[in-house]
């Protein structure tokens, strides 16, 4: 007789959400599904408002990633101006996106995971947080709420507010960046760089003792698709979509973004209110791909930045073979050669004399009535998609959210963890904080909740057939 | 050349506002006597250099002897007036009147050109509302896109009449107007014709000057872009006063 256990909702990720497993009658996990709890309704009410509206309305999708939304609409908007924004407008804009993957990634190791990584996955709830870490080693602590904030304290300088800045607008920036502004952004860096190296040293030496956790967590055969820049470099912000197979080959190389419409679809499934992105020509489910750090850094030949190059060509030694490294607890991994890559790359871009250029700004009206804005988001490819009718008003709207992409891989990488962990005959917080953590590799953001860290209540029953429970595991808010 | 008025003959009253002991010409309105005085008193209809609506209520007062509140726009001053802006009583209706122009339309500040210079939001602001106690109506007013500079957002409109006002007594030209009534009133352009299509329109831009709101904004404007210069209309009224 089947039974089902619902972990509802799952806890130190960005959002609500609900995971439930369907046991067969000898207590083996038959099926998992990860449901998207909410409904927001971005793509309908948007319609009918002025695009120049858009990259606000969009940003307020999230308060943890508000910078992706604004860059992506702002390219959308760009592309229904018809322009190609001022170089110095675009450098600024790399460097905001920078600064927000650097906050997001600190967030989702420091805040979100480390206290998994750090305290164990069976260690007491009540103390698997922010704050058992600070009990723990109050220096990584401080460190990462450090890192976080240089992040943020980034995003304030270039955009006058740490949340939902609205500097970026359609066809640029809006003002040009002081040279007060750049030496204060270029005064923090080498902290961050230092705290950054510091973190990726001491997880490279953890890494070995989760070997288990990294045989489990999402190892099956994906694509991998993200931006690459012309030469095949990382890229966060421009560039061209390569997506490669589990084996490492090359499936689509130098796609313009413009282009996705054609490589990707979007499925629908009634469990959940996230849409299941495919890759079209491999048909639906069969087309599932990953997006994200992993599959930036398994896509990306280099990254261009010095430490962050030796970092990847250590993250490639973490699969045995030549091809991607397909376990998807090493997201944490890959977040971490992020960040000294974002932090190498805001160095470098702030040093440049052009970025104090004036000219940071192109005029003009919409003079196309579709546009396409694709931008890497610190959880994957983000896209937005927008047409307007001749007034300039929305009346179509198509966004593929970076969490979307990684929505068949999270739903596999939960059934193979439950696989593993999970007796359905009697339960374990520990075995479902597994299954929890997991998901918080692919650090998906649902929603701008991000209050949901570690205090949210989680209640666990074990039924069987008759709906009598069996078995409870209760943690109070 | 410049423009030479005639003294009118008015008489001086004395009156007391807030305690203040006062003197104003007789031909004053009690918010005019406010603003040379420095008293805050909130308004939105209300704006100098236009005629008197008295529509938005908020500039009620309470006067010695009334037994009802009085529109400080509305109302001359008297011998001997003695005026209170500021009461408890006042501020909960001042309070729960810009709550009702918030529950009515869409007025969400952060996604709006002009964030951060909106009278509506600073009267907010200057009045507690940190949230609104009544049910939003959320109901969705097609945006006038048509106009070649300027953009009427329906959603963000307050229903002051200033646009209506400048383009008849200023301009000349008559464009705007109102039409319906209650919560499905609204300005419209010649006989509710898209405004691209007003053949009466001058794109002078007056009315999206004095709009209060982001509900008259420039075309091309992003989130929080739209400042309004308002400091052409008491000259342009004074000129065509002296006429």
């Amino acid at each position: 007789m089947s039974r089902t256990i619902s972990i509802d909702p799952v806890t130190r990720i960005e959002g609500h959400a609900r995971i439930s497993l369907q046991l067969a009658d000898s207590g083996e996990v038959e099926d998992a599904k990860f449901h998207l709890t909410q409904f927001r309704g971005f793509e309908k009410f948007c319609e009918g408002r002025p695009y120049r509206e858009m990259p606000a309305l969009t940003a307020r999708t999230c308060g943890i990633c508000p910078v992706s939304h604004l860059l992506a609409s702002n390219k959308a908007c760009d592309d229904l101006l018809a322009v190609t924004i001022p170089p110095t407008a675009e450098k600024l804009r790399r460097i905001m996106n920078l600064a927000q993957l650097l906050q997001s990634h600190a967030l989702s190791f420091f805040h979100l995971s480390s206290p998994d990584l750090l305290l164990g996955w069976d260690s007491d709830p009540v103390k698997r947080n922010i704050f058992g870490v600070m009990a723990k080693d109050p220096e990584l602590a401080k460190q990462g709420i450090k890192l976080r904030q240089i992040g943020q304290t980034i995003i304030e300088i270039l955009g006058g507010k740490k949340i939902h800045p609205t500097w970026v607008v359609p066809g640029g920036v809006s003002e040009p960046l002081d040279s007060d502004k750049r030496e204060a952004m270029l005064k923090m860096l080498p902290e961050a760089l230092t705290i950054a190296k510091d973190t990726y040293g001491l997880f490279k030496t953890m890494v070995p003792k989760f070997k288990d956790e990294a045989e489990h967590f999402g190892t099956m055969p994906t694509l991998f698709l993200s931006l690459v820049s012309n030469k095949g470099q990382l890229e966060h912000y421009d560039g061209l979509i390569r997506i490669k197979d589990a084996q490492g080959r090359i499936v689509e190389d130098r796609v313009p973004p413009s282009d996705y419409p054609r490589i990707i679809g979007e499925a629908v499934e009634d469990f959940s209110y996230m849409k299941f992105p495919y890759y079209k020509p491999m048909g639906y489910p069969n087309g599932i791909y990953r997006v994200g750090p992993l599959a930036r850094l398994n896509n990306a030949e280099s990254c261009g930045t010095p430490f962050a190059d030796v970092a990847l060509a250590e993250f490639h030694m973490l699969q045995e073979d030549s091809s991607p490294v397909r376990s998807s607890f090493h997201y944490h991994y890959a977040r971490l050669v992020e960040i000294i890559f974002a932090i190498e790359m805001m160095q470098r871009l702030l040093k440049d004399p052009s970025i104090l250029d004036t000219r940071v700004r192109a005029h003009a009206r919409g003079n196309r009535d579709e546009g396409i804005g694709v931008s890497e988001a610190p959880r994957g490819i983000l896209m937005h998609h927008y047409k307007i009718d001749e007034a300039g008003l929305i009346n179509w709207v198509d966004l593929i959210i970076a969490t979307g992409h990684n929505n068949l891989a999270m739903n596999q990488s939960i059934k193979q963890v439950a696989d593993a962990y999970v007796d359905g005959n009697k339960l374990s917080e520990g075995m479902l904080n597994r299954v929890e953590a997991v998901i918080r590799c692919y650090d998906p953001c649902l929603s701008c909740a991000s209050h949901a860290f570690g205090q949210m209540p989680l209640s666990i029953e074990l039924k069987d057939a008759s709906g009598a429970v069996i078995d409870r595991l209760v943690r109070d808010a | 050349m410049p423009i030479i008025a005639t003294q009118p003959s008015v008489r001086v009253v004395t009156l007391r506002i807030d305690g203040q002991d006062l003197s104003a010409r007789e031909d004053e309105t009690i918010i005019e006597v406010c603003r040379e005085n420095k008293i805050p008193i909130p308004s939105l209809c209300w704006m100098e250099g236009l005629s008197v609506v008295g529509a938005c209520r908020l500039c009620m007062v309470e006067v010695a002897g009334q037994n009802r509140l009085l529109a400080a726009c509305a109302t001359r001053v008297t011998e001997g007036m003695e005026i209170t802006t500021n009461s408890e009583k006042l501020q909960r209706y001042r309070r729960t009147l810009v709550e009702l122009l918030f529950a009515e339309r869409n007025h969400v500040c952060s996604v709006c050109v002009s964030n951060g210079h909106c009278e509506l939001q600073w009267l907010a602001n200057s009045c507690g509302v940190d949230h609104v106690r009544m049910p939003y109506r959320n109901h969705g007013y097609a945006v006038d896109s048509t106009h070649e500079m300027f953009r009427l957002d329906h959603n963000r409109c307050v229903l002051c009449t200033r646009c209506v006002r400048v383009c008849d007594e200023i301009e000349g030209a008559h464009t705007w107007d109102v039409m319906g009534r209650g919560s499905d009133c609204q300005v419209i352009t010649d006989l509710a014709k898209p405004w691209g299509d007003s053949d009466t329109c001058t794109s002078c831009g007056k009315c999206v000057q004095v709009c209060p709101t982001g509900a008259l904004v420039k075309q091309g404007t992003s989130v929080g872009e739209m400042v309004k210069d308002q400091h052409f209309l008491p000259i342009l009224a004074r000129r065509r006063s002296a006429r």
